[in-house]
């Protein structure tokens, strides 16, 4: 992806706003922001951003590009929805912190220890595969996310929550094998592959070779 | 009284065997007793819940929801979608209304249906089951089934998040519903609609990601319903119960607290009072048991 990154480079060279708005889901709200902080003193996570949603946008507008994309900030939101039903100015808050992720992942962008860009990743790909989540396989995938000795720890860590949850009928081992799948299966897949092919195009209408 | 019908949404976690299997055992004693009819949306796909969007894109994410929707208008025209996950619940009715108000994303969507022969009209409201029980049906019908009072059970209502913004409950505030604390006055019990932390988040899907944030807002949750004398915590919400619920050993371990707080489902308060067994009501389903709503259940 670092190809397309460099392109976007090259299209929006004086303007990571107009960037933003051609190319991040509800990014042309971005302007809108009047710079009250509120959504930052809305944040549960608030104190663990290291450039708070307000920040963001007013760091959108001045052209910091690199520092926004790369942000870990932009993963740490829980879509608790606090932003944006305060927000006086009605910006969807959280709709934007999701589209600036999805974008940098896009680029190629995201850092690469984040958990959440991680985890939301390992989502939906497990979602993917069967139409529907395995949380067997969504859940074990999570304990190795950092690699197999790390795993062992955070399995072990986890083991007795793992028991309880399988004696109470809330987890189910044999869905390591199969588990619940949507039916036509083939029908998922096809229409999964046409969305993502129209979503590619419309992006590609907004790279270099669109003929500005 | 002729039976309501609804476009069931069931949703990834209430799955046999998964997180909130017990859930959907307890709305389904809860329907029994209200004469509600849940016809499930024949082969539903997962939403990709707020946590989908690293992998997934607008189109992709919006096609997931738009496929339900076409389903559920498919097989059961004229019938009101309902989910009982919040997350489920604010995707669908999320992404029926980005296509209501973009028509080149409601083309593409329809353009991307049709490799499976599916077409959305977009014309069903999507609902939660709290909407279901409060604005459809309202306080009195769930009132007159209450054969067993949750006399003398004090109750804190977290509403928590997704089922609370933005959408919510007609004539009820973002910063503080009281829709729980009335319900639980009608099933007979004492509400606590002071519980300061009636609308914090638990973390979210981020209670997997980044444990030690998630688990130290879900510490404040369960010391404010400890603070007023709360017997147990009621919740509309699968992610709420869980993170709430299923932590609190890991939370006595960091911070060394005694929590020992049930956490239960609207449905599973409902069943109780309305004279259900425990296992109808899945009480079975808890990690921590809810011993007063054990008692009432065996009586």
């Amino acid at each position: 992806m670092g190809e397309l990154n460099t392109a976007m480079i090259e299209r929006y060279r004086n303007s990571f706003l107009k960037e933003v708005e051609a190319n991040v889901e509800e990014g042309e709200w971005v302007k809108m922001c009047m710079q009250c902080g509120v959504c930052s003193g809305s944040c549960p996570l608030g104190k663990f951003w290291e450039h708070p949603p307000q920040e963001i946008f007013m760091m959108i507008r001045a052209g910091k590009r690199e520092a926004v994309l790369q942000s870990e900030s932009v993963w740490m939101c829980t879509s608790c929805y606090n932003c944006i039903v305060r927000c006086p100015r009605e910006l969807p808050i959280t709709h934007i912190m999701h589209g600036l992720a999805h974008y940098a992942k896009r680029l190629g962008l995201v850092p690469k220890t984040n958990p959440t860009a991680k985890f939301a990743q390992m989502f939906w790909d497990n979602l993917m595969v069967k139409g529907r989540v395995n949380e067997l396989k969504l859940g074990l995938a999570l304990y190795f996310m950092n690699g197999f000795g790390d795993g062992i720890k955070v399995a072990l860590k986890n083991q007795k929550l793992g028991m309880a949850m399988m004696k109470t009928g809330r987890m189910n081992p044999k869905e390591a094998f199969g588990g619940h799948a949507v039916k036509d299966l083939a029908g998922f897949h096809k229409v999964l592959k046409k969305a993502q092919e129209l979503e590619d195009a419309r992006i590609a209408q907004n790279g270099p070779s669109a003929g500005a | 009284m002729a039976k309501r019908e609804y476009s069931f949404y069931p949703g990834c976690s209430s799955q046999k065997g998964a997180s909130s299997s017990n859930y959907l055992i307890s709305v389904q004693t809860m329907c029994e007793e209200l004469e509600v009819q849940l016809n499930e949306i024949p082969d539903w796909n997962c939403c990709a819940a707020s946590i989908g969007y690293a992998g997934g894109g607008e189109l992709p994410r919006l096609t997931l929801s738009a496929r339900n929707i076409a389903l559920s208008e498919q097989h059961h025209p004229g019938q009101d979608i309902v989910a009982t996950c919040a997350a489920c619940w604010l995707s669908t009715r999320e992404a029926a209304e980005r296509l209501h108000e973009d028509q080149s994303l409601l083309a593409e969507c329809n353009t991307a249906l049709a490799e499976a022969g599916l077409k959305l009209r977009n014309e069903t409201p999507i609902k939660h089951m709290a909407e279901v029980l409060i604005e459809d049906l309202g306080y009195e019908a769930l009132k007159a089934r209450v054969k067993k009072p949750l006399e003398g059970i004090k109750i804190a209502g977290y509403v928590g998040c997704q089922t609370n913004r933005p959408f919510g409950i007609a004539g009820e505030s973002y910063e503080n519903p009281k829709y729980l604390d009335k319900l639980v006055e009608t099933l007979g019990g004492d509400s606590i609609p002071d519980y300061e932390k009636k609308v914090q988040c638990c973390g979210g899907a981020l209670a997997f990601s980044e444990p030690e944030k998630s688990q130290e807002m879900v510490k404040g949750i369960i010391e404010a319903a400890y603070d007023h004398g709360a017997d147990l915590i009621v919740t509309p919400c699968p992610v709420c119960q869980m993170n709430v619920e299923v932590y609190q050993d890991q939370i006595n371990q960091t911070y060394g607290t005694k929590f020992q707080m049930p956490v239960v489902y609207y449905s599973t308060l409902m069943a109780v009072a309305y004279g259900r067994s425990a296992k109808d009501a899945a009480l079975n389903g808890q990690i921590i048991p809810a011993k007063a709503l054990d008692a009432l259940a065996a009586k």
